[in-house]
């Protein structure tokens, strides 16, 4: 955030007269994708290294990657679908950074929005579908969103430390969605493999026409930009970024921080809930141990790398998704095992989290050279 | 849509890559006679579950004239319908081996509707006529070998108490437990199985604390039914308890202390498959088997195991494999003192009512919820 408001007041103060035009108005922007791909670019540089050690050949490795993320159309769709989760549960995690939390406790809020999501769908059963799926995507948003709270008002009230306690509460999540699947909400049909009673055909979501992606993605895209506008753009997201940068400023200066706390928290873990019930009304069609698949967690990762802008964390969201889709390809062609495709993660993490140093100090983007 | 736009631009890019990845990698997926898929849900290394599915896998890689590949780690999410997938469409794969559960209902049914020329063999799920005829499922009566291992346990224990470190309390985990403890019986009548359940299939932390906590109350012979038995295994050992090991053998991993085990026998079933298939034979859509059939097998028998265990064991096997033998042959008590199975009822293996199975009989310790 900091560099954010230093960056354009540096290049004034520097700018020299040969090009004050395009390097002053665009370098800042320039810098936020330029030095995200150098770092993407040598964190895969020392992953061809790791794999040559490992006695692969690194361009085999840069070509299956490639087809197996991106290659071809149905790579592609198979990239996006990883993606679609990814994107509203890191919205999780970077919303309540701008307040300057550190969230990561979103795979609770997931579990709970997908519990919740399925629980209205079977109470409405005899309602007609698009009822019924308006019904589930709000009770998925106040389910995970209400979870999320919890986390931010024990911060603000009681002074717990809200990475624990978000963490924490997705164990909590877990052992509340075993519960009631093992118990009161099985199916008794569901002999080997314990879950609810299925939502129906009927109220499924399905896919985006044309394609295997489903309507995640969407959702996902819409809640990144209306984050973005809310954040960037209006007053609300100023108050949050103002007491994301020093609280005690936004308290003497009037901000209501108890209420920006827990409407951020809602909001974020309403977006993972979104996700759980995305899960349930387009994948799986009920509730079981399979949601607990981690993309909760991935969510962290995806922030993080989008530095908690929310608009970046759609490209970035897709490039883990196809990382992932591409880890398949990897397996079966290189015989690498599945941990390769978590190493490659941990690298570029590493290096994209490495390369913040960077930021407004690359010289020829100051118009300098 | 942004994403719409690139995604073109990289179908044409990817387009062209595709045809100069055919003359590298796609060519030799075409040059085997067929493709094999295998989907693991965990490591294919676990000593376990997974493990023995890659011994049915590495079974089939010996056949000539066929191809296999592998993917390990793959979530009972949408993720296991896009590896699904990308073996059919990217390596040519037209038998797929999706092993694990969870698998089966929707992605493998849904899968399989999508890709009708494609055979799908699916272990553990309840293939019904309403299902794809191009989908299949198979699955073993691991329980005979459990009551094996449950006449040598009860031989082999000191203090006639046996202990089962179980996952969760669904049909055929107790249906183990229950024939584990009736063969004990019938070795030992005295003898009785305390049973810890962990919550989940791999557990590690709570499968070695259940394992320590069973020794520590007495028992000296355990056996397990969790994804990995390795921990359980390598505790006991250390602990110098006795173990009858479950999915593999595990008796590399205490070579001492294993006295049997109930494996299966996935690399007789899968060559079967593949030459059912070869010679235009269909394969049933709904297979079961047991020691007769040869699905399942009993691991050979340790040091530590008497004369007369082997003697008694061996016997019963024959009468099993001859189909002579009921294990859950009436009258049969609940561990509630309740009649679960009325004298002169006799339940064979094929018997759908074990299915069901929602008791624990006389002997064992614990309870199903």
């Amino acid at each position: 955030m900091t560099t954010d408001v230093a960056e354009p007041v540096d290049a004034v103060a520097v700018a020299p007269a040969a090009d004050p035009g395009f390097l002053q108005r665009y370098g800042t922007s320039i810098e936020y994708i330029l030095i995200p791909s150098a770092a993407l670019i040598a964190a895969l540089g020392v992953f061809g290294i790791f794999v040559f050690l490992f006695g692969k050949n690194p361009l085999d490795l840069y070509f299956y990657m490639y087809q197996g993320a991106f290659g071809t159309w149905f790579s592609w769709q198979n990239s996006l679908t990883r993606a679609a989760p990814l994107i509203l549960t890191a919205l999780c995690t970077a919303l309540p950074a701008q307040l300057g939390m550190v969230i990561i406790g979103g795979e609770g809020a997931l579990l709970i929005g997908a519990l919740s999501a399925t629980g209205v769908a079977l109470l409405l059963q005899s309602a007609p579908p698009l009822v019924v799926q308006l019904a589930m995507a709000c009770g998925g948003m106040i389910g995970g969103g209400l979870w999320i709270m919890l986390s931010g008002g024990l911060r603000q009230f009681r002074g717990v430390n809200e990475t624990i306690s978000s963490l924490l509460l997705v164990y909590i999540a877990l052992a509340i969605l075993n519960h009631l699947v093992e118990g009161p909400m099985r199916d008794p049909a569901s002999l080997n493999k314990p879950s609810t009673r299925e939502i129906g055909a009927a109220n499924m979501i399905g896919s985006i026409p044309g394609t295997d992606v489903h309507w995640g993605l969407v959702f996902g895209i819409i809640a990144a930009i209306a984050s973005y506008i809310l954040i960037y753009h209006t007053v609300f997201g100023f108050a949050a970024r103002v007491a994301g940068g020093n609280i005690r400023a936004a308290k003497i200066v009037g901000l209501g921080v108890s209420k920006l706390i827990l409407t951020i928290c809602f909001l974020a873990g309403a977006s993972a809930g979104l996700a759980g019930m995305v899960e349930v009304a387009a994948v799986q069609g009920r509730t079981n141990a399979n949601l607990a698949a981690g993309y909760g967690f991935t969510g962290i990762l995806v922030a993080f790398l989008s530095r908690q802008n929310p608009l970046a964390i759609i490209p970035v969201a897709i490039l883990l998704g196809g990382i992932s889709a591409s880890g398949g390809l990897l397996q079966r062609r290189l015989g690498l095992p599945d941990a390769s495709v978590q190493v490659l993660q941990g690298i570029i993490f590493v290096f994209v989290l490495a390369s913040d140093a960077l930021y407004g100090r690359i010289g020829f983007l100051k118009g300098k050279s | 849509m942004d994403f719409g736009r690139i995604s073109r631009r990289h179908l044409l890019q990817g387009g062209a890559a595709l045809t100069l990845g055919s003359a590298l990698g796609v060519r030799s997926a075409a040059a085997a006679d067929m493709t094999v898929g295998f989907i693991y849900v965990g490591s294919r290394d676990d000593y376990g579950y997974n493990q023995a599915h890659a011994q049915g896998a590495a079974a089939l890689k010996k056949m000539s004239g066929l191809k296999v590949v592998e993917e390990e780690k793959v979530p009972e999410t949408d993720a296991v319908e896009k590896t699904m997938e990308s073996m059919i469409n990217l390596d040519g794969a037209t038998l797929l081996f999706p092993t694990s559960f969870g698998y089966y209902s929707p992605h493998v049914l849904k899968t399989a509707a999508k890709y009708p020329k494609v055979t799908f063999e699916h272990c553990g799920g309840l293939w019904t006529d309403k299902d794809p005829k191009n989908a299949g499922s198979y699955f073993g009566y691991i329980d005979e070998a459990q009551f094996i291992s449950g006449i040598v346990a009860g031989h082999s224990t000191k203090t006639g108490k046996l202990g089962f470190v179980a996952a969760k309390p669904i049909p055929q985990v107790l249906r183990n437990i229950n024939a584990f403890t009736l063969g004990a019986k019938l070795a030992n009548p005295k003898a009785t199985t305390q049973v810890i359940f962990t919550g989940d299939w791999s557990m590690p932390v709570k499968e070695a604390e259940a394992t320590n906590s069973l020794i520590d109350q007495g028992v000296d012979v355990l056996t397990c039914h969790v994804d990995g038995p390795k921990t359980m295994v390598e505790n006991a050992a250390k602990r110098g308890a006795m173990v009858c090991g479950y999915h593999v053998n595990q008796s590399p991993l205490a070579p001492k202390a294993y006295l049997t085990g109930a494996e299966w026998n996935w690399e007789a079933l899968y060559p079967k498959f593949v030459k059912m298939i070869q010679s235009g034979e269909k394969i049933p859509n709904f297979y079961r088997g047991g020691l007769k059939e040869e699905i399942v097998k009993c691991s050979p028998y340790g040091e530590a195991v008497s004369a007369e265990a082997r003697k008694h064991a061996d016997d019963i096997k024959a009468q099993l494999v001859a189909g002579t033998y009921t294990i859950f042959k009436g009258p049969i008590m609940d561990n509630k003192g309740k009649t679960v199975i009325a004298a002169g009822t006799d339940r064979g293996q094929k018997d759908p009512e074990l299915e069901k199975m929602d008791y624990l009989v006389e002997g064992v310790i614990g309870a199903t919820s």
